[in-house]
């Protein structure tokens, strides 16, 4: 059995002018001790997607269809008193912007602590004691649980939130852009860890971010993400290597090789598409170079080209035969 | 590590302390609330007479001497000997009733802006009926009903006077519980109380404190207030008491300056040092008025 299976997954937010398709549609899996990437641009629905899991989504937001099996059992249909049994203990989420998701007058234990009390009825001197050793694995000194989230610089307060996310011991950890706003020696150092954690632990990661250069080093399987919808799906050997959607190319494009020549990078012109208003056909069409006819009447399925690697395109085979 | 740490808190406590002594607002508070706090501590056990002691008719209205260094009362008591149990009276009439309004105002003010709706709705609507009804009448009428002991003063004083914390705790308690960490803490399944002690009020605790401090100054005046009037407890005469009675027997008429002006400069100075450390407190807690 798979650790994770979320099955055609569609999650709308219902605002005054409409309903928003955030995710729809959506299909991935996670095994035990693998690392599954979701990247795209600002709005594109990773976050969403990825908070539907722990359905810790705001209250506009609702999951409107779809299956998300954790060891087999569909978590969508539970209520949200059911599903407490579950966040934290099975799925956790190391949130974005470690500066503000830490409360500044009260102590760094305290706050990792809290989990623990709450979901597994640890007493505080003990939740405290877990506390500590969880900050040793970050590698921070144990006894600095009695220090005040000032006191740490913010590679220190992002280790500390995925110190949080860990307490309860989780099958499923999700990062929602865990190293944004870091320096990259930072980032590599929270990424070592993370990997660290996850061979020892044997947990399923999901990590969200729009940085790709991040993602092949660290992911075994990544999801290229457009309008709410997967468009790429592949190892992240295959998705660098044997590109077959044109977003996922223009993504690449947008990172400058150190190997390569010296060339300015591409960029992607124009902007996403509305999502009150999708078009009928591919919502990227707009912007693509490989844009024809069929592609602005017609939504592209997702095709299995090749065992596991998925693609939404109607020109795919073009863009494989370019090469 | 550990002593580091410790000279760290050592300097964080000196640097605390140093920026109140080098405030000349605060400082000067402080220094003349705590010589008031001392005197009504420990002034009466250097005084030979006690403020229940009935003198003879020789001894009424004598005017300030050796003996008796702020006179006699029409009644013949040491007046230096009622300033002094005034002052305990008035200060602890002055701080419970700053403890009841500053609870009220607390529970109201996070209720409501946690809460929001309907709770909000309810909660601010009596608030704006504490903050916009005359509170000396109501005050006034409340004492007439309960009685005049010293108990039901602080209770009347407490709550009239907590609608203007409420205000400023529920607008800050609005900004804070939409911070991250909150979200955070809801996701852990964190009930509204956990949240609400745990994360809120530590929050908005240095507003509550600096708060704290001016209401205890209207607190004051308005215990005087009322017992001036005469609504006070008259067998724990507090400076407003004093003033009381200073009216009635004639004092301002008979001349006898001696008698009504220690208790009212006494009012004075101790809503002036509250006055000063508010604001003096406000300067130091508020990074927008620090210098760098």
């Amino acid at each position: 059995m798979k650790l994770l299976e979320v099955k055609n997954l569609q999650t709308y937010f219902t605002i005054s002018q409409g309903t928003v398709k955030a995710v729809d549609g959506v299909s991935f899996d996670l095994d035990y001790g693998e690392t599954l990437g979701l990247v795209g641009e600002s709005g594109c629905g990773k976050t969403t997607s990825a908070l539907s899991i722990a359905q810790l989504l705001p209250k506009e937001g609702k999951i409107v269809g779809g299956e998300i099996f954790l060891e087999g059992q569909d978590l969508a249909k539970l209520t949200d008193e059911e599903m407490q049994r579950f966040r934290w203990n099975d799925v956790s989420v190391a949130f974005q912007g470690a500066m503000n998701a830490l409360n500044p007058v009260m102590r760094i234990g305290d706050q990792i602590a809290e989990a623990m009390i709450l979901h597994q009825k640890l007493s505080r001197q003990d939740a405290l004691k877990r506390a500590s050793e969880l900050l040793e694995l970050m590698e921070i000194p144990g006894e600095r649980i009695r220090q005040y989230p000032h006191e740490f610089s913010g590679g220190m307060k992002q280790r500390v939130m995925i110190a949080m996310a860990l307490a309860c011991n989780p099958k499923i950890i999700i990062g929602d852009e865990p190293t944004t706003a870091l320096d990259v020696m930072v980032q590599a150092q929270i990424l070592n860890i993370i990997e660290k954690l996850q061979k020892e632990f044997r947990m399923g990661f999901i990590l969200i971010t729009h940085d790709l250069s991040i993602l092949s080093e660290t992911c075994d399987k990544i999801a290229v993400m457009y309008a709410g919808k997967i468009v790429e799906k592949a190892s992240a050997r295959d998705l660098f290597k044997d590109t077959a959607h044109p977003y996922t190319k223009k993504l690449i494009g947008c990172f400058p090789n150190i190997e390569g020549e010296k060339i300015v990078p591409a960029g992607i012109p124009g902007v996403p598409p509305n999502m009150l208003n999708l078009p009928s056909g591919c919502p990227f069409a707009e912007r693509c170079d490989y844009s024809q006819e069929i592609c602005r009447i017609k939504m592209p399925e997702s095709l299995e080209i090749r065992p596991s690697h998925f693609v939404a395109c109607h020109r795919w085979e073009d863009l494989i035969n370019e090469r | 590590m550990s002593s580091l740490k410790n000279e760290m808190r050592k300097r964080k406590a000196n640097a605390f302390l140093s920026s109140i002594v080098h405030n000349k607002m605060a400082l000067t508070g402080t220094i003349i609330l705590g010589f008031i706090i001392l005197v009504a501590i420990f002034g009466p056990i250097f005084v030979p007479f006690s403020s229940t002691d009935l003198g003879n008719v020789e001894d009424m209205l004598l005017p300030p001497s050796a003996r008796h260094w702020l006179g006699t009362d029409d009644m013949g008591r040491d007046v230096l000997a009622n300033l002094m149990s005034g002052a305990r009276i008035s200060l602890l009439i002055g701080t419970m009733a700053t403890l009841i309004s500053m609870i009220i105002g607390t529970l109201v003010g996070i209720a409501s802006g946690y809460f929001g709706k309907a709770v909000d709705n309810v909660l601010m609507r009596l608030t704006d009926f504490f903050l916009v009804i005359p509170w000396l009448p109501l005050m006034m009428v409340l004492a007439a009903i309960l009685g005049t002991s010293i108990w039901n003063i602080i209770l009347v004083i407490g709550i009239t006077s907590w609608a203007g914390t409420a205000r400023v705790v529920r607008s800050q308690t609005l900004s804070v519980k939409e911070r991250q960490f909150v979200e955070r803490t809801v996701s852990l399944g964190a009930g509204s109380w956990h949240i609400m002690v745990r994360h809120i009020l530590p929050n908005v605790f240095p507003l509550i404190f600096a708060n704290t401090v001016l209401i205890a100054a209207t607190a004051i005046l308005s215990e005087t207030t009322l017992s001036f009037l005469g609504l006070g407890d008259p067998s724990r005469a507090s400076w407003g008491m004093m003033l009381h009675y200073a009216f009635e027997s004639g004092a301002a008429s008979s001349n006898a300056y001696w008698y009504y002006l220690p208790p009212g400069i006494c009012v004075v100075l101790v809503v002036l040092s509250f006055a000063l450390m508010g604001y003096a407190f406000d300067e130091i807690m508020n990074p927008k008025f620090k210098e760098r």
